[in-house]
C-alpha cells in the first residue's frame, strides 16, 4: 500500500506539470434523478412548468396549475418547488404561492398532502407530486384540514363552499380575510 | 507535558502488527521495522470533522503512526460537547473544533503534524481532497457523507476494461454513530460498495402530517414541529428558521410549550426541541470511541497492508451488551456515483444531436429519446416544452465543445430503453472519450509530451 502511494505522488506530481484542467462541479446523484423526473414530465396543457433560473437549475422551480373542471375551474394557482440534494429521499418542498380559499391549504401557502411528508417514497417522482396538487383543487377534502374554516363550510354547506371559493378567486372577503384576483 | 513519543516502548504494539509476518495479513504487504516511519513520512489523512468521532481519531491516528493529519470541521465548541470531546474545555466554548483539536493533539504527541481547516467540506477546491491518501470520516449528516463520497468517486477512472485504474482509487473509512449504536465502514471507489450504492438501506425520516401538527396533535413532538414549521412562518414572515441560533430555539420551544398546554400534553422540554428540530440523539462517549477506534485500525490497515481489510460494513449495537456484526455489502454495478458506465469513443467533431442518435443505437445502451446533462449543465432536455426551447440551439453544437474541451469526461443521459419489448425510463453513466485528443493537453497544444 505505501508503494501504491509513492507511484500515486509521483504520477500526480507528473500531472501537475501539464495543464490539466480541473473540473470543478460536482453533480449529485439527487441532481441527476431530478434531471430524469424532469426530462420525463408529462404535464396536462393546462399546467405550466418555469424554470426562474434557467435551465441549468432545475432544483428550483414554479407550476402554475389551471383546474378545468370542480369548484376551482379556471383559477390560475402557483407552486413554488424546492427540491434538496438528498432527493429522491427527502421529498420536495412545496407552497403555495397564490393565496387560496382551500380545506388543505392555509394562509401561509403550506400544504397538506401526504405524498409531501408522511406517505413519500423514494420511487415517487416530481409528476406524482403535480398530480397529487392537482387532485387538491379537483377533490378539496374535509378530513386533513390545514384550514379549518372552509373544511367545516365544505362539510356543513358545500353550496356556500361554492360561492366562498368563488368570491375569493375572483378577489373578495371571506369573513374577514382577503383573497386576491386568481382567475 | 511529558514527550510520550521518546519512551521506547511507546510504538511496541503498532510495531508489532508492522514488522511481523503474520496468517491474515493483506496482500503484498512487506513487514518492516522501518514500516512505521514511512508511513509517518508518506501517508496523508484527512479527517472530516472535529467532534465526537474527530477528536477520537485524531488521537486514535496520531497513536498509530500517522504523522500528516489535516482535519476540517465547520463547526465552533459548544457546553453540550464537553461530555465526549475530550480535547476541548469549558475556556475553548466559542472557538473552532479543528483548530483546538489539532493543537491539542499536536501537545501531546510529539512528532505529528495537525493541519486544521475551520471551514465547510464544500468550500474547498476537489484537488483538495486528491491531495490525501485516505479519507475518514467522522460526519453527522447524510448529506455531508454524500458529498465527500461523490468527491473520492470523481478521481475513479476505468480502464477500457471497465476496471478501476488501482492508482485512483481514493479509501474512504466512513464512521457514524447514534447514541448507543454505530457504524464502521470501508469504501473503496470501484471494488466496495460507495455511499451511494448502499444508500437506499436507510429508513425514511419519521415525518408528520401537517394536519395533525395544525388541528390534531396528539404527542410534545406534534407540538414542537407546529411551532418549527407553522407558526414560525406565520410570525416571522421571511425570516428563515436557524436551529443553530438558541433564540429561535428558544421561540420554537416556549410555542410549543404552550401549545402542548392548550391540548394537554406533557414531555415538551427545550432538550426534546433540540432533538426534535434537530433530529439530534444524544451522544455517548463510548459508542464514539469503539467506532472511531475500528476506523482507525481500518485506516491503519489499508494504508500498510498489515491485515485484511473490513470487509466492508461494522456495525455495533450497545444497547443490551455488545453485539456486533459484520456485512459484506456487493457494489451496485449501476451505482450513477462509482459506476464505470458505459465507454463511448467520440470524435471532436461529433454534435449533441448526432450524440444522442448515437445512444439509440449504441449495443450496449440503446437509449431513445435521449436527455443530457454534463456537470451540472444541461446540455439538451427533451421535456417539458420550455426546457426544450432553452436547449435546442446545443443541438447543432460539437459536444466537444458544450463538455468544456476536456479529453474525456463523465456525462449522464436519460430516456427510454427497450428490453425484451418492455419500455422503461432509466439513466445512464458515460464516460465518454474523444478521439485524438491526449490527457491535461488539447489538441491545440503544440508542446511535446513529457
Amino acid at each position: 500500500m505505501i508503494k501504491l502511494f509513492k507511484l500515486k505522488d509521483q504520477k500526480r506530481q507528473d500531472a501537475a506539470n501539464s495543464s490539466g484542467n480541473a473540473p470543478a462541479k460536482k453533480q449529485s446523484a439527487g441532481e441527476l434523478r431530478l434531471h430524469k423526473d424532469i426530462s420525463e414530465l408529462n404535464l396536462p396543457k393546462s399546467t405550466i412548468i418555469s424554470f426562474p433560473n434557467g435551465e441549468d437549475d432545475l432544483m428550483n422551480f414554479e407550476i402554475s396549475i389551471r383546474p378545468d373542471e370542480g369548484y376551482y375551474q379556471g383559477g390560475r394557482f402557483v407552486f413554488t418547488f424546492q427540491v434538496s440534494p438528498s432527493y429522491p429521499h427527502e421529498p420536495p418542498k412545496v407552497k403555495c404561492k397564490t393565496k387560496v380559499y382551500h380545506p388543505n391549504i392555509d394562509l401561509e401557502g403550506n400544504v397538506c398532502l401526504n405524498i409531501l411528508r408522511e406517505d413519500w417514497k423514494p420511487v415517487l417522482n416530481i409528476n406524482t407530486v403535480i398530480y397529487g396538487l392537482i387532485l387538491l383543487f379537483m377533490q378539496p377534502n374535509d378530513e386533513d384540514p390545514l384550514n379549518l374554516d372552509a373544511a367545516a363550510v365544505l362539510r356543513d354547506n358545500p353550496r356556500l363552499f361554492a360561492s366562498n371559493v368563488r368570491r375569493a378567486m375572483a378577489g373578495g372577503y371571506v369573513g374577514e380575510v382577503h383573497f386576491p384576483r386568481c382567475i | 507535558m511529558a514527550d510520550v513519543s521518546s519512551d521506547p516502548g511507546r510504538w511496541r504494539d503498532v510495531d508489532k502488527l508492522l514488522a511481523r509476518p503474520g496468517n491474515i495479513v493483506g496482500q503484498d504487504f512487506e513487514p518492516s521495522p522501518t514500516l512505521r516511519e514511512d508511513i509517518g513520512e508518506i501517508a496523508r489523512v484527512l479527517v472530516v470533522g472535529a467532534g465526537g468521532l474527530g477528536c477520537e481519531l485524531l488521537k486514535d491516528l496520531a497513536l498509530s503512526g500517522f504523522k500528516n493529519i489535516d482535519v476540517i470541521d465547520m463547526d465552533t465548541i459548544e457546553v453540550s460537547n464537553l461530555n465526549r470531546q475530550f480535547l476541548f474545555r469549558l475556556q475553548d466554548v466559542g472557538k473552532s473544533k479543528a483548530e483546538v483539536a489539532a493543537e491539542r493533539v499536536m501537545k501531546r504527541i510529539s512528532g505529528v503534524n495537525i493541519t486544521p481547516h475551520f471551514c465547510r467540506i464544500e468550500d474547498k477546491d476537489i484537488d483538495f481532497y486528491n491531495d490525501f491518501n485516505i479519507i475518514v470520516l467522522g460526519l453527522d449528516s447524510i448529506d455531508a457523507r454524500s458529498y465527500i463520497n461523490s468527491v473520492a468517486c470523481g478521481f475513479l477512472e476505468y480502464d477500457t476494461d471497465d476496471k478501476p485504474l488501482p492508482e485512483t482509487i481514493k479509501p474512504i473509512v466512513d464512521g457514524g454513530t447514534e447514541g448507543f449504536k454505530g457504524h464502521a465502514r470501508v469504501i473503496l471507489p470501484g471494488r466496495t460498495p460507495c455511499f451511494e450504492c448502499n444508500i437506499w438501506l436507510f429508513p425514511p425520516q419519521v415525518k408528520f402530517p401537517l394536519c395533525t401538527l395544525a388541528e390534531t396533535p396528539r404527542t410534545a413532538a406534534h407540538c414542537i414541529e407546529y411551532a418549527h414549521l407553522i407558526k414560525w412562518g406565520e410570525v416571522h414572515h421571511g425570516k428563515d428558521f436557524d436551529a443553530d441560533d438558541p433564540e429561535h430555539m428558544q421561540w420554537v420551544y416556549s410555542q410549543a410549550f404552550k401549545r402542548a398546554e392548550l391540548f394537554g400534553i406533557t414531555g415538551v422540554t427545550y432538550s426534546l426541541t433540540q432533538g426534535v428540530v434537530k433530529n439530534i440523539i444524544p451522544a455517548i462517549a463510548s459508542t464514539n470511541a469503539i467506532i472511531s477506534a475500528a476506523c482507525a485500525l481500518e485506516a491503519l490497515k489499508i494504508v500498510s497492508g498489515c491485515s485484511k481489510t473490513l470487509c466492508n460494513y461494522f456495525t455495533y449495537n450497545g444497547t443490551e451488551g455488545t453485539h456486533i456484526k459484520v456485512t459484506d455489502f456487493v457494489r451496485d454495478t449501476d451505482c450513477l456515483v462509482c459506476g464505470p458506465g458505459t465507454l463511448v469513443e467520440l470524435d471532436t467533431s461529433t454534435t449533441l444531436l448526432q450524440f444522442i442518435r448515437l445512444l439509440g443505437e449504441h449495443p450496449n445502451i440503446h437509449l431513445s429519446k435521449a436527455s443530457v446533462t454534463c456537470r451540472g449543465k444541461n446540455l439538451y432536455m427533451q421535456s417539458p416544452p420550455v426546457l426544450e426551447e432553452m436547449t435546442r440551439s446545443n443541438l447543432q453544437l460539437p459536444l466537444f465543445d458544450l463538455m468544456g474541451k476536456v479529453a474525456k469526461d463523465v456525462i449522464h443521459a436519460s430516456g427510454t430503453s427497450e428490453k425484451n419489448d418492455k419500455k422503461t425510463s432509466c439513466l445512464r453513466k458515460l464516460r465518454v472519450v474523444f478521439k485524438g485528443v491526449a490527457d491535461g493537453i488539447t489538441s491545440m497544444d503544440t508542446t511535446d509530451g513529457s
